[in-house]
This record gives structure tokens, C-alpha cells and sequence, in this order.
């Protein structure tokens, strides 16, 4: 019905034609800034072209390749989009469309004295390799894709090079890529052995074709591999590095969908690659799943870096789509496929969301640092009134993370509680124990990330300013507010508009699980959202806005009767008889989150040290020193180890490097007797 | 299960006049139960109408988040109270959302207060939302592995269908799975509402307040709305504890008769129910802040003994 091919081509064509347009630019001395917006307007071209097709294969419910052949063997060029890579092309092109918009105000601010179009070629190089990593069936042209994905982000993380942040943050993020590119490359190899071909469409069940331990080995490792990419704990320590130093347009696409390539990985090896997989694969991605999202929340608490903290989020929800997929895992292995096709359902409909609502926070954090040029929460305060528009957009980001009624972040939850609810319910073996479990941490999880929110919003946009900076801030410019306000109207969308979300899931499900149910899980005209039958629980966000709304109107209505004629007057708030308030007397977000760093100080082992000096009397300083921190557990305890541990023994195989000649012709002729003992067998 | 159009007026109407007539109760009873004489049943009603008619103060740091939150405040609690049965085992809107729904639409209310107390710009707004977040989340596990434990029985997290899977079996609120769930979902009713021994409702000092601190700067109409959603609060955490484990005199539909014999049951069980919290205030010493995960652990090693025992007994 749609032309797929020629709208993914041509979308292809526009993201080529906007890189090499940058790198046109960046040729000539001082670029006018008007070209980069007009490449922004090519990358918006190309995402909605994408999104375009892969509308077309999702409703269509077909799938569309393409196969070239190269002169490298094993390596051919081919492209195919089938339901599951259509979807993550959604996502993408929502995102990509979101930022282009965004960065067409935003880019001349971030590049300063650099060149815009060196900025635009590696972004669309970026979106270029995204696309590609979504659709690539070829192991090879994947690898390819994949690695020109890491390079383009490192290069636009590090750009704002002169900051050691960032090199840092690019550093550290390329080398866990690399680490996780490494493990990826084995698991692969070993599959291909299995299926005897570097074809996706070879793979296709070729876990189940090894033997136990080379199957469960080559499923750790992509496991891991992905996991890197996507920032499961405790291979994370990269994201809160590398998010926060890049460009904001950047971090947001990276927490939106880059992160999401992990999680595209892994359901094509979970439910594509492998048709089967035993107990202990389920239970191992759920309680990857459950660690990554308790303690990525709990980190994020203590942050008071705006950035930092949604980077740690970012790790929290990744660790929520975990659960959802180790349920559907679980639920595979024990024979029921339309719970699975439900755990899947809520796993890939949480992706989406976040991708959403992060990208909309990372936007709304770049319009304030922006605005006032910072990022400490610690300075900011009052912004609601200096960039209503800005506070308005981040708090429905807010409220959808929180996973509040009626936004999207509220239905994927959803779908996950009853997920984890119907697997204790149907399942009879003691492994059933994992799923309450998982659900009372998943709602431990969303409450600390409600408390985090009110703190981030309230500390960064409500009462008085802390600082100069934010005092002078001021709204941004018009195409910043619309990339953010279409992501909010996505948020609010998708979630008020669910039940017509769901058949997007369809085939999807159908291809991985065998089960479609989507019709099962609307009902009342598409007006409810169920989990399987209305037996078992419904829900209406349409409803439930609609049930706000007109209550909040009757409730005006009464104050509209009753209280309109009494007075209203403004004044300052309770100063407990001291010469007003300022700034200094607001609560900062250190004292918000005390509380739960005390709670928590097992995991935290928070150190604090006060220093008071003065002059005549110690009951009366002159000035007071206070320091404190948490400590950072996984550096500590394992990555220091193990780097300590590899330049340990580097060291002791550097005495291997004589330096005498002698020495290396004698490693020679030893190696060349080993290999004509054990290369000439028969 | 489609109810008319009364049926969510009339559910409405006993939310909203049913909530102060519980505060007023158990103010009186703690009055009479510490010698004192009280203010008297009806006493919440006429402080609401004098708070409605008052004039009021906006503080001048204050932005829109100030005068949307009662309003917010309000509309989440009655949209909460109309999904959980109260005379009727079929809670009007019961297909709208059930358990989920009730607990998060409590928890947006919860957000927009805890942002106004931050809106204000004094250190007792940070300071109630601070904590009132923290118990929040502490008490959420308990709360969610209780509720799976009732939703279990039913096989649905539909309340009207968990009402009407209690009224089925005769004699099961006795089971260990259910009687341990009670008791988990009451300490976690007491953090949530903020009545002692986690906070105390009638005091001002900063050591204490946590609900009180973020609607200190709160008057007039404002005021009026935030106590009376936080009474409906109140009202719709007992009606969840009351109709899901002890469904005694909840009619089967919407007929008059019935009806009135069951609102007369259903105010007598409310009234027990406030009279046990009563009872643990006034037994109690408020605890310090510190000691409440300690007290929200026992809740949530109980609802977990709860989930066990379904599949033990």
C-alpha cells in the first residue's frame, strides 16, 4: 500500500544528504548559521520519511528486505525491516524529528566558535548508523553500523573537547563499548557456527541449535554485550559519565533511543534468536532488571547535577524494560504465551515511553542550562516564572517518568504490575517467588523516582532563585519550546491514546511468541485497557483524565459559589519573625534527599565532615566548611580492582620484553615448534 | 457492571459528606479517650464552611503549581474514592481503574502537594515534602505486596470483583494470608493518612509535621479543599481496607432498600475501623523520623508472610 522501500530509502537519502551537507559547511570559514537550521530541516525530513515506513510495515503487517551483494565475502548489504525493527525505527524517528526541531535554535548556541556543520554531520552520521543498526540482517553489516554509532557519539560527546569532562565521559564511554562490542562479537561468532551463516534470518532459532553450555554461553554474552549499550548495573558506570557532558540535544538522543539499541539487541537475541531459553536466562534479566532499576533510581536521588540525575534514571528504566523482558522470558519457558506476549508488550511499550518522556527532560535540562548555565540544581530556583513554558513541559516529563495517571509512563507500569501479578498467579513452581518480588521493588522503584522528581522540578524551577544566573534566565527561543512541546503532546498522546497504540504490538508479538493480543487487551470500545480479559483488571486513562477534569471543575464550581467573595491577598510566606525570606532560607536538593541517604546509608556509606574556624570562641565560627559525599560502590569495589588487576599483570608480562634479541628469536622458534606439534596432525 | 449515573453521584455524595463526619469522629473519640470532651462529631463540617467563606493569603513567591495543587488535590482523591467500593460491592466506576489506579491517582495528588510545599520558598514546605516523599516510597512495597496478595485471592486488580470474590467465601477473612495483609495494609493506612505514631495531624512544630508543613501556607478556600481531600484520603484507604477483607452488608447492586441497610453497615464498620487507629494514636508515641522505615519494614515483612501463606494455606 505505502511505497516502504522508496520512504525508507529516501529517508536514508535525506540523514546522507544532511551529513554531507555538514561536512560541506564545515569547509568554509564562518558557516552562516542559517545553513545548519536548514540541515535541521533535512534531518526532520528524513525522520519523517522513516517514520513513514515503518508505519507502513506496522500496519500493514508485512516486512520488507533488501539484499546486496558486496565484493568483501561475508559481508552483504542487507536491509530488512520487519515489525520489531519497524518499531524501534518509530521510536527513533520520533526522537530524531523532536531534536531536529530542537537543535535548529539550539545548535549555534552549543557549537559556540566551532563549526555548526561538522556538529550536523556527525549528528546525522549518528541517526544514519541508528537506522542502520535497526535494519541491518547481515552480523557484519551490523558490527559496521554499530561501531559507527559509538564513534559518532563519541565524537559529539567530546565535543566541547576543551571541558576534561567530557573528554573523560567520551573516554570512559568508548572503552565499555569497546569491552561490550568484544563480547558481542563471540556471542555472535558462536551463533553463526550454530546456523552456519551470517544471515539474521539465518539466526533465527540458532541458539537452541549449540550445545547447553556453548547456547547459555553465547546468551550471557550478548546479554552482556547489549547490557553495556544499554547501562544494566553494573556495566553502567559509563552513561553517568559520557550523558551528561555532551551537547543536551545529544544526551537526550542518546538516553532516548541509543541506549534503546541495547534493548533492541537484546529482544532480537531473546525472542528471535533464541526460540527457547531455560529458567535461569529469565530469572537472570529480571533480577539484572530489578538491581539496575533500584539502584539507578537511588543513585539518582543523591545527584543534585540536573543531568547526572536523569542519566541515572535513564539506567532505572532500562532497568524496568528488563523486567518486562525477563517476565516474558519466564513466561516462555513456563509455556504460557500470551502472558509473555503481555510481559513483551509491556517491555517494548516502556521503551518507547521512556524514549519519550527522557528525551523531553534532557531537552527541558538543555533549555535551562541554556537559560541560566548551569547545571547544579543547587543554583537554580524560581525558573517557573522565567520560562513558564520550559517548567510546563518538563513537568509533564516529570509526572510521565514518575509514571503518574493518566500519562504513558503510567500505562507501560501498568502493564508490567500485571504482568509480574498474573505470573504469581499462574505459575506454580517456587521461581514464582521472583515476581511479587519484583513488583514490590518496581513500586519502591516508581516512588523513589516520583520523590526525585518533585525534587529535581521543585528545587530547579519553583520559589526564589538561588544565584545570579538564574535570576537573568530567560525563556528560549521558539524552535527549542516546539521540539519539547511536541514530545509532550507524544507523552499525553500516547498516554491517553493507548488501546490505538496497542495493535502496533501485534506483530511483534506474533513473530516472537506466536500470540497476538492486542484485541484482548482493549475493550469498551478502545476505551479500556485490560490485561487479558476485563476479568482481570481494566484501566482508562482516557477515563481517569476525563474523571480529573471535571471534578477539578467542580471543585472550582464551589469555590466559584461560596468562595469568590472572600478576599485574596498576596504576602510573604512565614518567616518566623526574621526580616523576610531570601534564597538562602529554601530547602536545597542535598536536605531533600537526606532522608533517604540516611535510610539507605548501607548502600551509600555517606562521609561528611564539618571544619568551623573562628576567632574568639568556638560557639562562634566565622566560617563553616561542609563537605559530603557518597561512595561511588561499583568504581570502588570492582572497577578499581579489576583495573588494578590488569595494569598488575601487564606489569609482570612486561619482563617478557627482554629487550635482548636473543630472547624474542628464542620465543620465535619455541612458537614454531608448538605449532608443528599441533598444526601437523593428521 | 455498568452503573448509572446516580450510582456515581450518590458514591460521590458519600465520599465527600462521609469524610469529615470519620475525622470528627476520631477526633472526638481520642478526646474522650485522653478525658478530654472533644470537638464534637459534626465540628470538621463547620470548619470546612468557615475555611470555604475565609479570605486568604497567597504567598508572593508562589506560582500556578500553588493554586492548582487543591484543586488537583482534590479531583485525584474523588476520582480515587468513586473507583473503590463503599455500599455497593460494584464501585461505579470500578472499570476505569482498579487497585493500581486507586494507589497512583493518590500518589499524583501526592506529587502536586509535595511541589506546592516546595513552591512556597520556606524551609517547612522543603521539609514536609521531603519527608512526606520519603514515607511514601518506603511504604510502597508493603503496600504493593499487600495488594497482590488481595488481588490474588480474586484473580483481579478490579475492586468491585474483589469485593464480590470476598462476598463469595463465607469466613475467609480469617485465613493467615488475609488477617496478615490487614494488618500490613493498616500500618501502611496509618503512614499514608499521617496519623501517629509517623505524624501527628494536630501539631505545628517543625520536629514534628510532615502533612502540616506542606500546607502550611494554605488558607482560606485553598485550605478547606486540602482538608477535605485530606480527610477523603482517609475515607478511601479505610473503605479499601474495610470492603476488601470484610465485605459484611455490601449490597449487590443499586436498589434502595438495600442500599440504605448497607450505608448504615457500611458507617458502622468505618466507624470501627477509625476507632482502631484511634485506639493505636492515643497507645503510641509518635516516632521519630528514623524509626519509621523500621516500623514500614514490619509492614512489609508481614505482607510478605502474607504472599507466602496463599500458597502455604
Amino acid at each position: 500500500m505505502w511505497p516502504i522501500p522508496e520512504l525508507y530509502g529516501a529517508g536514508v537519502l535525506a540523514y546522507t544528504l544532511a551529513a554531507l551537507g555538514g561536512l560541506a559547511l564545515h569547509t568554509r570559514d564562518r558557516a552562516k548559521l542559517w545553513m545548519s537550521s536548514l540541515l535541521c530541516v533535512l534531518s526532520l525530513l528524513g525522520a519523517l520519511l522513516e517514520a513513514a515506513a515503518s508505519l507502513g510495515v506496522l500496519s500493514a503487517r508485512t516486512e520488507f528486505t533488501v539484499s546486496l551483494p558486496s565484493g568483501v565475502p561475508y559481508l552483504s548489504y542487507s536491509l530488512r525491516l520487519d515489525p520489531l525493527s519497524a518499531f524501534f525505527i518509530l521510536a527513533l524517528s520520533m526522537l530524531a524529528a523532536a531534536v531536529s526541531v530542537y537543535s535548529i535554535a539550539y545548535i549555534p548556541h552549543a557549537t559556540g566558535r566551532k563549526s555548526p556543520g561538522l556538529f550536523c554531520f556527525f549528528l546525522n552520521l549518528l541517526l544514519l548508523a541508528l537506522t542502520v543498526v535497526f535494519t541491518a540482517s547481515n552480523i557484519l553489516l551490523f558490527f559496521i553500523a554499530w561501531e559507527l554509532m559509538t564513534v559518532a557519539a563519541y565524537f559529539l560527546v567530546v565535543f566541547r573537547h576543551e571541558s576534561a569532562e567530557s573528554r573523560k565521559g567520551g573516554l570512559l564511554y568508548i572503552l565499555m563499548s569497546r569491552g561490550g562490542t568484544g563480547m558481542l562479537l563471540i556471542g555472535f561468532l558462536l551463533l553463526a557456527s550454530a546456523a552456519g551463516s551470517l544471515e539474521f534470518q539465518a539466526l533465527h532459532g540458532a541458539g537452541e541449535h549449540l550445545s547447553p553450555l556453548l547456547s547459555a554461553l553465547a546468551f550471557v554474552l550478548l546479554f552482556l554485550g547489549f547490557g553495556v549499550k544499554a547501562g544494566i548495573i553494573p556495566l553502567h558506570i559509563w552513561l553517568p559519565a559520557a550523558h551528561p557532558a555532551a551537547p543536551s540535544n545529544i544526551s537526550a538522543l542518546m538516553s532516548g533511543i541509543v541506549i534503546k539499541t541495547g534493548i533492541y539487541g537484546m529482544a532480537r537475541v531473546f525472542f528471535d534468536f533464541y526460540g527457547v531459553t531455560p529458567v535461569w536466562a529469565g530469572i537472570l534479566v529480571l533480577v539484572i532488571g530489578v538491581v539496575s532499576a533500584v539502584l539507578g533510581v537511588l543513585y539518582a536521588l543523591m545527584e543534585h547535577d540536573l543531568k547526572r540525575l536523569l542519566a541515572y534514571h535513564s539506567i532505572e528504566n532500562i532497568g524496568i524494560i528488563l523486567i518486562g523482558f525477563g517476565s516474558a522470558l519466564l513466561f516462555r519457558s513456563f509455556g504460557h504465551p500470551k502472558l509473555a506476549a503481555l510481559a513483551l508488550i509491556a517491555g517494548l511499550f516502556h521503551t518507547l515511553n521512556h524514549g519519550v518522556f527522557k528525551c523531553l527532560l534532557f531537552l527541558g535540562a538543555g533549555s535551562v542550562l541554556h537559560a541560566t548555565d548551569t547545571r547544579n540544581m543547587e543554583e537554580m530556583g524560581g525558573l517557573i516564572r522565567r520560562m513558564p513554558a520550559t517548567a510546563l513541559y518538563f513537568l509533564i516529563g516529570a509526572i510521565a517518568i514518575s509514571g503518574l495517571p493518566p500519562l504513558n509512563g503510567f500505562v507501560s507500569e501498568w502493564f508490567t504490575y500485571q504482568a509480574l501479578l498474573a505470573g504469581f498467579g499462574t505459575t506454580a513452581e517456587l521461581t514464582r517467588l521472583a515476581f511479587p518480588i519484583a513488583g514490590a521493588l518496581l513500586a519502591l522503584t516508581a516512588a523513589l523516582a516520583a520523590a526525585c522528581f518533585v525534587k529535581a522540578f521543585g528545587i530547579a524551577f519553583l520559589a526564589l532563585p538561588r544565584s545570579e544566573k538564574a535570576e537573568q534566565a530567560r525563556e528560549v527561543p521558539v524552535s527549542m519550546r516546539s521540539g519539547m512541546a511536541l514530545l509532550a503532546l507524544a507523552c499525553v498522546s500516547l498516554g491517553l491514546g493507548a488501546t490505538w497504540v496497542l495493535p502496533v504490538f501485534d506483530p511483534i508479538t506474533d513473530a516472537a511468541l506466536g500470540s497476538a493480543i492486542s484485541r484482548d487487551l482493549a475493550a469498551g470500545n478502545g476505551l479500556l485497557l485490560t490485561a487479558g480479559s476485563l476479568r482481570s483488571g481494566s484501566v482508562s486513562t482516557l477515563g481517569i483524565a476525563l474523571l480529573l477534569v471535571v471534578l477539578g471543575a467542580a471543585a472550582l464550581l464551589l469555590w466559584l459559589v461560596w468562595g469568590r467573595k472572600s478576599a485574596r491577598v498576596t504576602g510573604p510566606a512565614w518567616d518566623c519573625g526574621l526580616p523576610g525570606l531570601t534564597a538562602e532560607n529554601e530547602y536545597t536538593a542535598t536536605a531533600f534527599s537526606k532522608p533517604l541517604r540516611m535510610i539507605f546509608a548501607a548502600l551509600f556509606r555517606p562521609r561528611r565532615e564539618i571544619q568551623a574556624q573562628f576567632e574568639i570562641s568556638p560557639y562562634y565560627p566565622t566560617a563553616i566548611h561542609f563537605e559530603s559525599e557518597i561512595e561511588p560502590a561499583f568504581e570502588k569495589h570492582f572497577y578499581d580492582p579489576l583495573r588494578e588487576g590488569i595494569l598488575a599483570i601487564a606489569s609482570r608480562m612486561r619482563r617478557l620484553q627482554a629487550g635482548s634479541i636473543h630472547a624474542y628469536l628464542a620465543y620465535i622458534f619455541i612458537t614454531l615448534i608448538l605449532l608443528l606439534l599441533f598444526g601437523v596432525r593428521a | 457492571m455498568t452503573a448509572p449515573a446516580i450510582a456515581v453521584i450518590a458514591q460521590a455524595a458519600v465520599v465527600l459528606l462521609l469524610s469529615p463526619l470519620i475525622t470528627g469522629f476520631s477526633r472526638t473519640l481520642k478526646a474522650r479517650l485522653q478525658t478530654r470532651r472533644g470537638p464534637g462529631i459534626f465540628q470538621h463540617y463547620r470548619d470546612l464552611y468557615k475555611l470555604a467563606r475565609k479570605g486568604m493569603v497567597i504567598p508572593e513567591t508562589a506560582s500556578w503549581i500553588f493554586t492548582a495543587t487543591p484543586y488537583v488535590l482534590f479531583s485525584t482523591t474523588l476520582a480515587a474514592g468513586l473507583l473503590v467500593p463503599a455500599i455497593s460491592a460494584e464501585a461505579p466506576l470500578s472499570l476505569f481503574g482498579g487497585v493500581l489506579a486507586v494507589v497512583y491517582l493518590l500518589a499524583l495528588g501526592r506529587f502536586f502537594l509535595a511541589l506546592a510545599g516546595l513552591d512556597t520558598g520556606s524551609s517547612f514546605g522543603g521539609l514536609g515534602s521531603s519527608r512526606e516523599m520519603t514515607i511514601s516510597a518506603i511504604a510502597e512495597p508493603a503496600l504493593m505486596l499487600a495488594v497482590f496478595t488481595v488481588a490474588l485471592g480474586a484473580g483481579s486488580t478490579n475492586l468491585s470483583l474483589v469485593a464480590q470474590a470476598a462476598l463469595g467465601q463465607s469466613w475467609q477473612f480469617l485465613a493467615p494470608s488475609q488477617m496478615l495483609a490487614f494488618a500490613a495494609l493498616f500500618i501502611v493506612l496509618i503512614a499514608e493518612t499521617g496519623r501517629l505514631p509517623v505524624d501527628n495531624p494536630a501539631t505545628h512544630l517543625e520536629l514534628t509535621m510532615i502533612h502540616e508543613a506542606m500546607v502550611l501556607e494554605y488558607s482560606g478556600s485553598y485550605l478547606a479543599l486540602i482538608e477535605w481531600s485530606a480527610a477523603m484520603k482517609q475515607l478511601v484507604l479505610m473503605m479499601l481496607l474495610v470492603n476488601a477483607f470484610f465485605p459484611f452488608g455490601l449490597s449487590a447492586g443499586w436498589w434502595a432498600a438495600a442500599t440504605l441497610v448497607s450505608l448504615v453497615l457500611f458507617c458502622g464498620k468505618l466507624l470501627l475501623l477509625a476507632a482502631a487507629v484511634v485506639l493505636v494514636e492515643t497507645t503510641n508515641a509518635k516516632l521519630r523520623l528514623f524509626r519509621v522505615p523500621e516500623l514500614l519494614a514490619v509492614a512489609f515483612v508481614l505482607s510478605a508472610l502474607a504472599l507466602i501463606s496463599t500458597f502455604l494455606f
